[in-house]
């Protein structure tokens, strides 16, 4: 008998419907209907993921369902196949579930596009859903491949939605450039996996590499060029500029993107290769190191962000530096728990967001805003909800994820842990000024605005009430044995994928007095940068421009004028070189030397043709002698 | 009769005509010294038919092989002679707009 999950096809196949209808149709398709085709898809597609979940949590084995043969050359034999495991079919849940919310609440967010452009809107917003879940159900590296690229290209196309914009188009362009620099790595890496391996399928090249002794030179190497294509995709140091800059967009998109997709990418496939990375110790440090310095580095520009979107972003590149700490200290089930209530949390956080955005009539800078409590009230509570969340309160959802990331971080180095609690006080610190600065106090923007002040409708609402609610009960899927004996529900389900990392890795007890003790002081410690920012905040908001330390931190750390100094302009110079003496005099001379030669030559024949029929058939005699004296003599 | 000689009158007469469309300015001579070029060939034409059915004939009396060029030179005596009704009507008709048979006046060609 054949179970769902041999149908697994129609999960990535009902977005590539309904993008092929909305993008082809774009012109004929009212709004209302190209909304419904493009959440219903969705839906659909979620409600299989569902199905399939729920047979995975019966089944722990891997199943492959293979489609058809892709590439056969030689040896390599890459087929088109679907791999359904735990880990995938929890990314599918994540994927499909938040991805219709953002799709329903979009129906309402877009109203005031044009027909054809809010069909091409939900076109691509299907496009990206599809990517995202051929990314995940790949069976081989290269299918992944295919998915990596396609967010990667769809990120750009959404991004750039408002292509009249300029400004929208360059933060675009550069997240696609950025991209396409990280894809390199990938890219070296899989060349690198098929000369080792000698195939990309994941269960061939883990079985082989399990064989492999710890810390293998080529490992490592494999290891470290997949993770740079992880920084570009999932925006870490140094890649990460692109994703604050990705606000550009509509802003769910930009929950599709941090959220439920994107930049959940690279923590997908370090999960995915988990064996390759416990088996190179080097590299698991590099990943640690930097997941942590980009979590750092993010917390303290947003601290001082005005841009109601641009705290997000860059809390999103923080929390994502969590997940990569946590994936270099082995923590692969921590990684992927914070994945899925940063999905959670994060979605809410952005569409409520957008839902203040709405109201306050495209307005995002915060300064302008304060005392949207009572107008807002649905929004208020959810966004509460949603900072509480990514603060790490218990027991709200971001505190069980990040707790375990930070516990085994403590495992393997101590120093980890106490950098890694810093930052998530400047989380805490951060988000509740900007939770202040939206919701309390009093309304600092203008007389209109103020009137105009409405909630969302319900196609908006209702999605965050509905990730309100799974951002504060997702944790319990992963109680730690702290507080309950085998309780951690999402560690027995996740077991089977990372198994054979788990016999690798030696296991960092820590006694239950000092883990009681670290959360104590952690939590603790968040409440007072919440109680400090919420008070400072509301009673006195900013106004002004940063000064001093603070403008370092408004402007980012300088990081873009460093890169544009270090890197732009250097490339530019030889660009400009290149395209004055190479391209101009070098190119350009050989193409129009042809043509003016040939012209000139021209010139000189057309004299010949005097109309003078003598002269013609002098020429034409001439020609058969020379015939002749060629055949005769040669 | 050994074919060198047919083949030097051939090309004595091709030569003659050449060195006539060359050198000559009037029409009506020029046109002659094409018909000499073509009977030229015609010459060659039947020469080389006669040779070769010679040479086939040696072995098998009954061929018909190596007649057909003798036919052919035929058509190309029906052919030169319409050739020569257009043309002669051409040079009619030049005479008749610019009164002279000069082809050196016929550069319009040009244009």
């Amino acid at each position: 008998m054949k179970s769902i999950i041999d149908y697994v096809y129609l999960v990535p196949l009902f977005p590539l419907i309904g993008f092929l209808i909305n993008g082809l149709g774009r012109k004929q398709l009212s709004k209302s209907l190209s909304g419904m085709i493009g959440s219903g898809m969705v839906l659909a597609s979620f409600v299989v993921s569902a199905l399939i979940f729920n047979a995975t949590r019966a089944e722990g084995d891997p199943i492959t369902v293979r489609l058809f043969d892709f590439i056969q050359a030689g040896n390599l034999n890459i087929p088109f196949e679907f791999l359904v495991d735990r880990l995938s079919a929890l990314f599918l849940m994540i994927i499909t579930g938040v991805g219709f919310l953002i799709h329903l609440y979009s129906t309402a967010y877009m109203h005031e596009e044009e027909p054809h452009h809010f069909a091409r809107y939900f076109a691509y917003l299907n496009l990206f859903v599809f990517s995202m879940l051929l990314l995940v159900l790949g069976a081989n590296y290269l299918i992944m491949f295919i998915g990596w690229e396609g967010v990667g290209l769809c990120s750009y196309l959404l991004i750039g939605y408002w292509f009249k914009n300029k400004d929208y188009g360059n933060a675009a362009r550069k997240a696609f450039v950025m991209n396409r620099i990280g894809d390199l790595g990938f890219l070296l890496g899989l060349f690198f996996i098929i000369q080792q391996f000698g195939s990309l399928t994941y269960g061939e090249v883990f079985s082989q590499a399990a064989t492999m002794s710890s810390g293998a030179t080529i490992l490592t190497i494999i290891t470290l060029l997949l993770f740079v294509g992880a920084t570009g995709k999932s925006a870490q140091i140094p890649l990460y500029t692109w994703l604050p800059d990705a606000m550009a967009g509509p802003t769910p998109v930009s929950a599709l993107i941090h959220a439920a997709t994107m930049v959940t990418a690279g923590i997908y496939m370090i999960a995915r290769s988990n064996i390759l990375y416990t088996l190179a110790p080097v590299s698991q440090t590099v990943v640690a190191v930097i997941g942590l310095a980009t979590a750092i580095l993010a917390a303290t520009i947003a601290i001082k962000q005005n841009d109601i979107k641009k705290v997000l972003a860059y809390s999103t590149v923080s929390q994502l530096g969590y997940m990569f700490l946590g994936l270099g200290v082995g923590a692969y089930t921590g990684a992927v728990f914070h994945v899925m209530t940063h999905a959670f949390f994060k979605a809410l956080l952005f569409l409520g967001a957008g839902s203040v955005i709405h109201a306050m009539h495209h307005e995002q800078d915060i300064r302008k805003m304060g005392g949207l409590a009572k107008k807002l009230p649905i929004t208020h509570i959810t966004f509460l909800i949603g900072c509480i969340a990514i603060a790490g309160i218990p027991p709200f959802s971001g505190f069980f994820s990040k707790d375990e990331i930070l516990i085994h971080a403590y495992g393997t180095n101590p120093l980890l842990y106490w950098i890694g609690l810093g930052g998530a006080l400047l989380t805490a610190f951060y988000m509740f000024r900007l939770y202040a600065m939206t919701f309390k106090g009093s309304f600092r923007g203008t007389h209109e605005q103020e009137h105009h002040l409405h909630e969302s409708p319900w196609q908006m609402t209702l999605p965050l009430i509905v990730l309100a609610f799974l951002a504060a009960v997702a944790g319990f899927v992963g109680i730690p044995e702290l507080f309950a004996h085998d309780a951690h529900k999402l560690e027995h389900y996740l077991g089977p994928v990372f198994a054979e990392s788990y016999k690798v890795q030696e296991a960092h007890q820590i006694d239950h007095s000092t883990e009681y003790m670290l959360l104590g002081v952690s939590i603790t410690a968040i409440l007072i940068a919440i109680v400090f920012a919420w008070t400072r905040y509301s009673k006195k908001p900013e106004t002004g421009d940063a000064t001093g330390f603070g403008k370092t931190l408004a402007n980012k750390w300088y990081v873009d004028e460093l890169y544009e100094a270090i890197i732009s302009k250097p490339l530019n110079g030889l660009g400009a070189i290149s395209n004055k003496f190479i391209e101009k005099s070098g190119i350009d001379g050989i193409v129009n030397g042809t043509g003016k030669t040939i012209q000139w030559g021209s010139r000189q024949l057309r004299l010949l043709q005097s109309g003078q029929v003598g002269t013609y058939v002098l020429w034409m005699v001439l020609g058969i002698l020379l015939f002749f004296v060629l055949i005769i003599f040669i | 009769m050994p074919i060198n000689y047919y083949i030097i009158l051939a090309v004595a007469l091709f030569s003659i005509g050449v060195a006539g469309v060359l050198t000559r300015r009037n029409a009506i001579i020029i046109f002659m010294c094409v018909e000499l070029m073509l009977n030229a060939v015609n010459l060659l034409l039947v020469a080389f038919s006669k040779m070769h059915y010679n040479n086939v004939a040696a072995f098998n009396p009954f061929a018909s092989i190596g007649t057909d060029a003798q036919v052919f030179v035929f058509f190309i005596m029906v052919v030169a002679a319409a050739e020569v009704s257009v043309g002669l009507a051409i040079i009619v008709m030049m005479y008749r707009n610019i009164h002279s048979v000069d082809v050196n006046f016929l550069n319009r060609l040009k244009h």
